[in-house]
């Protein structure tokens, strides 16, 4: 028989195919990728993490959640710079994170969406940080581990310091006033980031002032730090600051490719600036801003969290109690072999011999000195509110003062939804 | 008249019979077939697109933060918040003046782009993929391009490099409202992904204007040129032009990708559904006023659609005119 002579029953069979495939297709959709991979024994869990830059930090927490035998963990690895919108949106839906990395927000907590960690860290409670240790508390129960440290502070070049004859600043005017020096042909005088929101939380405390009281006010609305943004205005407008970098300030690229002279940037960027620069390099803390300020660094981090909608609540608080509790190996392999991090497991940060000499130790004393650590009251939607003034005063010359009271409104309104 | 002739050519042999069966029952039914062929398309449709838009009707009368099966009936509370929200309005206009660069710009340039390819008699396919494939592109990407690499503030990226030869300083082409440099980023980007795209319907378009027309017009002493663009080939484009800037401003309407990762943490440039996005998929999570953004931008895309569609008479027939 030829193949021509069943040439209808072929067309009507394709035909038949493709609309089965097409409806294959179209049910398929509705399930979705959810990255949880089927096989394996035990439950299966799925953690988020945001894209570091670090190389190689990828591969460790894949290389630590295959040790792990209890379940089969699958991570997320999300790119982009919005993870925490896409955390949020995820958080609601069927293919939610059981184990994500965040920050502590009271949102997360008032809302049910994390898992109360107290019986976990309890044992070992006293070895952590205390500082870190208190802002993941609400009403005695601890939300979530802290996996690292990230202190922030300015990076300078001292052979461009002594070339230009500039002192390491320690006020706002004296950094202005540097970069203005410090600025050639080629170099810029100093790198805040792009949107300079990063340095918006140390503006603050530079000034004496807080982001919240202790009882959960708006404090940051002062005139010392409406003068401050008018100080930044006027390194915005001046041509001395780098602006409109392709790498943004968590990324030490710009400094060590001779961007700049100076640049806002984490602890996790020095073995880089190290590698590209060798000793080259000095650090600062963010200078006081008016006469009554203190000069600040910004004690950032990571830490992990229960989805307590999860399915698989108690599992994902065993997983994160193996790895980030009990294997005090892979957790000083995170915290200082892909960016230099500080533990903040006190056993694990005295031993860590990294962070022991030279410009980690230094970072050690800043962050110990200086360090404002997380706010739990301080929530997204907050900050979001000041990267709103950082926006309309700094780049866009609206008046500070009336930014800083819209923006107390807006934080108040998010305070009386959170406690009333 | 008709030039061709069937004489001398063989005629089409007459189609064969099939043998099988004769179809009959289910399968036979035409209704059985279309309902076959266009029900999982119609499922995905009322599951992916009806059943949101009812839902994101029913959270817009909510108080829905963080959630998106809310309790708490408001009423209209959404929409006054939308209504009275500075950054809201400040989108529309800003969407406003997206649209009044970017509409005229793009017909213009994939006009011209059409005219040129379309003259071409050598290579013409290589200049017809050329300025096509940048379509294909995604605008996210073609944004980090942009940012990255063209657009920068830096003195290597390539507009700097550029304005440097002439003696001007680096510009941060992204980082502040003032002056507005962001908006050229911004029509550069999206003329160079959508405009390949133009063009190809405007050479189609101009691939069906009869030649006798021309002729015609050569014998009544037209210039060729100018004139005869202006009084042959564009009254022949009526149509295609219409449908264009149609299409033009529901993609102006459209508008996320590029402004979104240009203008990260910016209050301006945000037209309306990056404005949206951050109210109910940002940091506030707040489902309920997005939801009621999304109502009345839907709304107003409706009216401006049809007071276009009476101005410009698009879909009327040729006879009501």
């Amino acid at each position: 028989m030829s193949a021509m002579s069943n040439s209808n029953w072929s067309r009507r069979s394709l035909f038949r195919a493709a609309a089965g495939m097409a409806a294959a297709g179209s049910l398929a959709a509705c399930g979705g990728n959810t990255g949880r991979s089927s096989g394996g024994s035990g439950d299966s869990l799925v953690q988020y993490f945001h894209a570091y830059g670090e190389a190689g930090t990828e591969q460790a927490i894949k290389k630590y959640a295959k040790a792990y035998k209890d379940a089969n963990v699958t991570t997320q690895w999300i790119t982009g710079s919005n993870f925490e919108q896409k955390l949020f949106a995820a958080l609601l839906t069927q293919n939610a994170p059981d184990v994500f990395e965040f920050h502590p927000q009271i949102q997360l907590i008032k809302s049910g969406q994390v898992a109360d960690l107290t019986d976990i860290i309890d044992p070992v409670k006293d070895d952590f940080n205390q500082a870190d240790i208190k802002s993941h508390t609400v009403d005695g129960k601890i939300y979530g581990v802290r996996m690292i440290d990230d202190p922030q502070f300015f990076f300078y070049r001292p052979s461009m310091f002594e070339k230009a004859k500039v002192e390491v600043p320690t006020t706002l005017e004296e950094l202005i006033e540097a970069a203005a020096k410090l600025k050639t042909g080629k170099v810029k005088g100093a790198y805040l980031g792009n949107d300079l929101t990063p340095v918006q939380s140390p503006l603050i405390w530079s000034a004496g002032a807080d982001t919240l009281t202790a009882d959960n006010k708006p404090a940051f609305n002062t005139d010392a730090v409406a003068e401050g943004l008018k100080q930044l205005r006027t390194l915005f407008t001046s041509g001395n600051l780098l602006l409109g970098a392709p790498a943004d300030w968590w990324d030490p690229s710009a400094f060590t490719q001779g961007l700049t002279a100076i640049q806002w940037c984490g602890m996790w960027a020095m073995p880089a600036m190290q590698q590209a620069l060798g000793d080259d390099i000095g650090i600062f803390p963010f200078p006081k801003v008016g006469s009554a300020g203190k000069q600040s660094v910004t004690n950032g981090g990571w830490s992990m969290f229960v989805n307590a909608k999860g399915k698989n609540v108690e599992a994902a608080k065993a997983y994160v109690k193996w790895l980030w509790i009990e294997q005090k190996k892979y957790q000083e392999d995170w915290a200082t072999s892909y960016g230099f991090h500080i533990p903040p497991r006190t056993s694990i940060a005295q031993s860590a011999t990294k962070l022991k000499s030279g410009l980690p130790a230094e970072g050690v004393k800043l962050f110990n000195e200086f360090g404002h650590f997380d706010n739990i009251g301080w929530t997204q939607a907050m900050i979001s509110a000041v990267n709103d003034v950082m926006a309309n005063s700094v780049r866009k010359n609206d008046d500070p003062k009336a930014q800083l009271a819209a923006c107390e409104k807006k934080v108040d309104t998010e305070l009386k939804k959170l406690f009333g | 008249m008709s030039t061709t002739t069937t004489r001398g050519v063989a005629q089409p042999a007459p189609a064969k019979v099939s043998k099988g069966r004769p179809r009959r029952g289910l399968l036979a039914s035409s209704t059985f077939n279309f309902w076959l062929f266009t029900g999982p398309f119609l499922i995905g449709l009322v599951i992916f697109v009806f059943v949101p838009i009812g839902w994101s009707i029913y959270l817009s009368f909510f108080e829905a933060r963080f959630t998106v099966t809310p309790s708490q009936f408001i009423g209209f509370e959404n929409y006054t918040q939308v209504l009275t929200d500075v950054d809201f309005l400040n989108s529309l206009v800003t969407f406003t003046v997206f649209a009044a660069f970017i509409v005229p710009a793009t017909w213009a340039v994939s006009l011209g782009l059409a005219l040129l390819v379309n003259r071409l008699r050598f290579m013409r396919a290589f200049f017809r993929s050329v300025f096509f494939l940048p379509t294909a592109v995604s605008y996210v990407a073609a944004s980090l391009i942009w940012k990255m690499s063209l657009f920068n503030g830096v003195r290597f990226g390539l507009a700097n490099t550029v304005i440097g030869w002439f003696g001007i300083d680096n510009i941060a082409w992204l980082a502040s409202p003032d002056p507005p440099w962001y908006w050229l980023v911004i029509v550069t980007v999206r003329l160079w992904l959508q405009s390949g795209f133009y063009m190809i319907l405007f050479i189609a378009a101009l691939q069906n204007i009869p030649r006798e027309l021309y002729e015609a017009a050569s014998l009544d002493g037209a210039k060729p040129g100018w004139q005869t663009f202006r009084y042959i080939t564009l009254p022949q484009l009526r149509a295609t032009s219409t449908a264009v800037i149609l299409l033009l401003l529901v993609a102006a309407y459209q508008a996320f990708d590029e402004f979104f990762n240009l203008l990260p943490k910016a209050t301006w440039g945000q037209p309306p559904l990056v404005e949206l996005y951050k109210m109910a998929l940002g940091e506030n999570q707040n489902y309920g006023a997005g939801s009621a953004g999304a109502v009345v931008l839907t709304m107003l895309i409706c009216v401006v659609t049809l007071l276009q569609g009476k101005f410009m008479g698009f879909g009327r027939g040729e006879e009501s005119k």
